[in-house]
């Protein structure tokens, strides 16, 4: 065998991110005074020593080809001396020092198909997972309902006319990669059925008792199937997460019924009130690919309903505190079923253990 | 020539609309004359989604274990169901390659990137993937060291997968922050370094997630997605410019606005002069999000640590809950890689197989834990003291 020519580098971590951040940055590290939003989709902050610096935020579908990401070197090496961000939130953020380039930037990146927005009270890029595009375990496609929902929801990214910001998150099944339980509205990929076990392959490709204690709800039992091991899977106590599924290939879960499920409320940020998870507001919307109708429809019906009512600065969740779970459905016309009341380990935790609510409106 | 771009019905519906169209993207990499091999992946990936959308099912499966010499971690093997008619994605492995902290770039780093990514594989990336990594997808086995070789020789190195290290990642913090507390890239950057060990070589019982707020606005949703939360706040007063104030009082209805939607109802304004009980601020930066010229957070900053959120699997969903109040955040940062150190031996030792630190916590009692791990129990930590009596005393007490 040849010699290796060079040693192989391990270990290294990442670049420094000093090598990357422009001059004011760097100048001006630590000792920024304050920003404004001054119009959507820019931010201009502000430093003690009064340099100023232009973000003009735009969004990007997540998956980038590398073309585009060529792109957007072209255009800061244009606008910005070649300097650039990226978001939490897959947004791309080009830094301006000289004013006079913010609008032209702006044109360069709407003209490309890259709209500029996502600031301040507006709904900005739905943070999302791989779907049918590159997972196994995916109960529907992300990307393809994320362009769907910003499409119907494109006003409110260009503009700022929301009573607060509402972030809205996608992950297409409960593994929740990016953690979806904490946004405005999230939508979440769901399997509906019970998974369904091949025993010929399960003995050489699973471990059993891994598999048997994957399962939270204890649905997943050993079995001698045609006198080889295997597991069985009790139906009437599975709750569909894919726990079995992921630690055991022989088991499949994917099934033309999975669908999507809606939760709002939650929020990560402390401002004025506590982080809080989503709850349900709708169990399962079948998948309508290729535009996703119901899902679009129904997240827009949120939306409307909560900026029609929400005071200024509540968030979803604030919102639905002040006005009580009751009438936000009575507001969105979501049914209210069984499956919004919990039963699981923690069920008794949001039964209502007081008199204390408010008596809907009289009707009929 | 790249060969032609299969029929795609379905999904050539995604290309309408005035959001950005990830469709547009896979195609443009199908097209990509410069990368004859990516391009022919991304073409068959095309198919492999119009097929998805005609079925409403996926068709990618499990990974086997793949990845490059020496690493535990960093790849995510990946195969499709339908290999004879889609042979160039037949394994279209995922490449988590660890962003430098805050996600800046320069022009010219990002260009040699995408020369890896084009020599190598399909030329689709996500720009982030969900734990801040860049991600490479669409890589075959045979081009994994490779890759590997290139990236490294430029600097770069691979983020965290399986039960290990993933990751860490971080708000812009100072770099362009007025309300940063601590200097949440230089943390980042650090604690990744440190740990590269625990990163790229799974030896949890399952992974172990960072995340760096600067402030309690939470910008990268730390207490909902990290095992250790460590999120700035500040102990002093809220620096005050009245005449900003004063300035704000002409454009927002202060009371309603800002005085009315402070959680603990300790600010005051009396036409002339914010008044703000300091010691009852819970640190909510409701008022200072709401006036930034004329609010800061104090002057003495550290930062909040919190452990155990989790997304719902395996025993359910968790915020991260506080550990330690507050702690200043000052390299070399020994106290947080000592008490990091001192949660993975006891998570390692005693944690379940795929048990999270936050559920670890919940099976053991946190009194256990703290105990443990050498903290103090403290009041912060909790939002009431227990209500039920069943109480485990201690047997070898005196
Ligand atoms: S959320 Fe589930 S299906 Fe979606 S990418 Fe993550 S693991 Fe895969
Ligand atoms: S899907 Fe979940 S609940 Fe159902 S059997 Fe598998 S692990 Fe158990
Ligand atoms: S978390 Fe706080 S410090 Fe960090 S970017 Fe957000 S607002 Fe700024
Ligand atoms: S930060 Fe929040 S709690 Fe503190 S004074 Fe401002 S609004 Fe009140």
């Amino acid at each position: 065998m040849a010699e290796p020519k060079k040693k192989r580098i391990t270990d290294i971590g990442p670049p420094s991110y000093e090598n990357f951040l422009p001059p004011i940055i760097k100048k001006n590290y630590g000792k920024w005074k304050y920003h404004e939003i001054i119009k959507p989709g820019v931010l201009m902050h502000v430093s003690e020593s009064g340099d100023k610096l232009y973000s003009v935020r735009a969004a990007t579908p997540r998956l980038a080809a590398t073309d585009t990401i060529r792109l957007f070197a072209q255009i800061a090496d244009e606008f910005c001396d070649g300097f650039l961000r990226y978001t939490s939130r897959n947004n791309v953020e080009f830094l301006i020092t000289d004013e006079k380039k913010v609008e032209p930037c702006i044109a360069k990146l709407k003209k490309e198909g890259y709209p500029v927005g996502g600031m301040g009270n507006s709904i900005t890029n739905i943070v999302h997972t791989q779907g049918w595009v590159h997972c196994h375990s995916a109960a529907t496609d992300a990307s393809g309902v994320v362009k769907c929902v910003m499409d119907e929801l494109f006003p409110y990214f260009e503009s700022m006319k929301l009573p607060a910001k509402l972030r809205i998150a996608f992950a297409c099944c409960l593994n929740m990669c990016g953690a979806v339980h904490c946004s405005d509205i999230a939508l979440l990929g769901v399997h509906i059925k019970p998974p369904v076990v091949s025993h010929d392959t399960l003995p050489a490709q699973c471990e059993i008792p891994t598999t048997v204690s994957a399962c939270p709800t204890g649905a997943v039992r050993t079995a001698t199937v045609d006198g080889k091991p295997s597991v069985e899977i009790v139906e009437e106590q599975c709750m569909f997460c894919a726990n079995c599924f992921t630690v055991c290939p022989s088991i499949k879960l994917n099934n033309p019924t999975d669908g999507l499920s809606v939760w709002v409320g939650g929020k990560v940020s402390n401002a004025r009130h506590e982080p809080m998870f989503s709850k349900l507001a709708i169990p399962y919307i079948p998948n309508e690919p290729p535009r996703w109708p119901t899902v679009v429809k129904s997240v827009k019906n949120i939306v409307e309903v909560y900026a029609k009512n929400a005071r200024k600065f509540e968030r979803m969740g604030e919102w639905i505190e002040r006005i009580g779970w009751p009438k936000f459905f009575e507001l969105t016309e979501i049914p209210f079923t069984k499956y919004h009341i919990d039963d699981f380990t923690h069920a008794g935790e949001s039964f209502r253990r007081s008199v204390y609510f408010r008596q809907s409106d009289v009707r009929e | 020539m790249a060969a032609k771009l299969r029929e795609t019905p379905l999904i050539d519906e995604l290309l309408k609309g005035p959001w950005p169209s990830f469709v547009k993207e896979i195609k443009k990499c199908a097209q990509n004359e410069k990368n004859e091999r990516g391009s022919a992946r991304s073409n068959d990936l095309l198919g492999v989604l119009e097929r998805s959308y005609k079925e409403t099912i996926g068709h990618w499966k499990h990974g086997g274990i793949v990845g490059v010499m020496g690493y535990g971690g960093g790849v995510i093997g990946r195969y499709n169901d339908l290999p004879e008619e889609f042979p160039n994605v037949a394994h279209f492995h995922t490449i988590r390659v660890n962003q430098p902290s805050g996600w800046f770039y320069t022009s010219d780093i990002l260009r040699k990137l995408c020369d890896i990514w084009d020599k190598h594989g399909s030329g689709i990336t996500n720009m982030h993937g969900s734990t801040g990594d860049i991600v490479f997808l669409g890589c075959a086995t045979d081009d994994l060291e490779p890759t590997f070789a290139d990236l490294t020789a430029l600097g770069f190195d691979l983020g965290g997968s399986g039960s290990a290290v993933r990751t860490p990642s971080c708000c812009c913090g100072m770099a362009r922050c007025e309300w940063a507390c601590y200097d949440t890239m230089a943390l980042t950057d650090d604690l990744t370094r440190t740990f590269q060990d625990e990163l790229h070589r799974p030896a949890f019982p399952y992974k172990f997630k960072f995340k760096m707020s600067g402030c309690p606005n939470d910008c990268v949703a730390s207490i909902a997605r990290a095992d250790m939360s460590i999120i700035g706040t500040w102990r002093d007063d809220i620096q005050i410019d009245q005449k900003a104030v004063a300035d704000y009082a002409s454009k927002l209805n202060l009371e309603n606005d800002v005085i009315s939607r402070c959680p603990t109802k300790c600010m005051s304004w009396d036409g002339k002069k914010l008044s703000i009980d300091n010691s009852n601020c819970v640190k909510c930066m409701h008022c200072i999000n709401a006036m930034p010229k004329a609010l800061a957070p104090g002057k003495d900053r550290g930062a909040t640590i919190l452990l155990g959120s989790k997304a719902p699997i395996i025993g359910g969903a968790l915020l991260s809950s506080v550990i330690v109040p507050f702690l200043k955040i000052e390299p070399p940062y020994e106290d947080i890689k000592e008490l990091a150190e001192a949660i993975w031996d006891l998570w390692a030792e005693h944690g379940k197989n795929r048990e999270r630190v936050g559920e670890f916590i919940q099976r053991i009692g946190m009194g256990n834990f703290l105990e443990q791990i050498g903290l103090e129990p403290r009041p912060e930590m909790v939002i009431n003291p227990r209500s039920n009596p069943y109480i485990f005393y201690d047997q070898d007490q005196e």
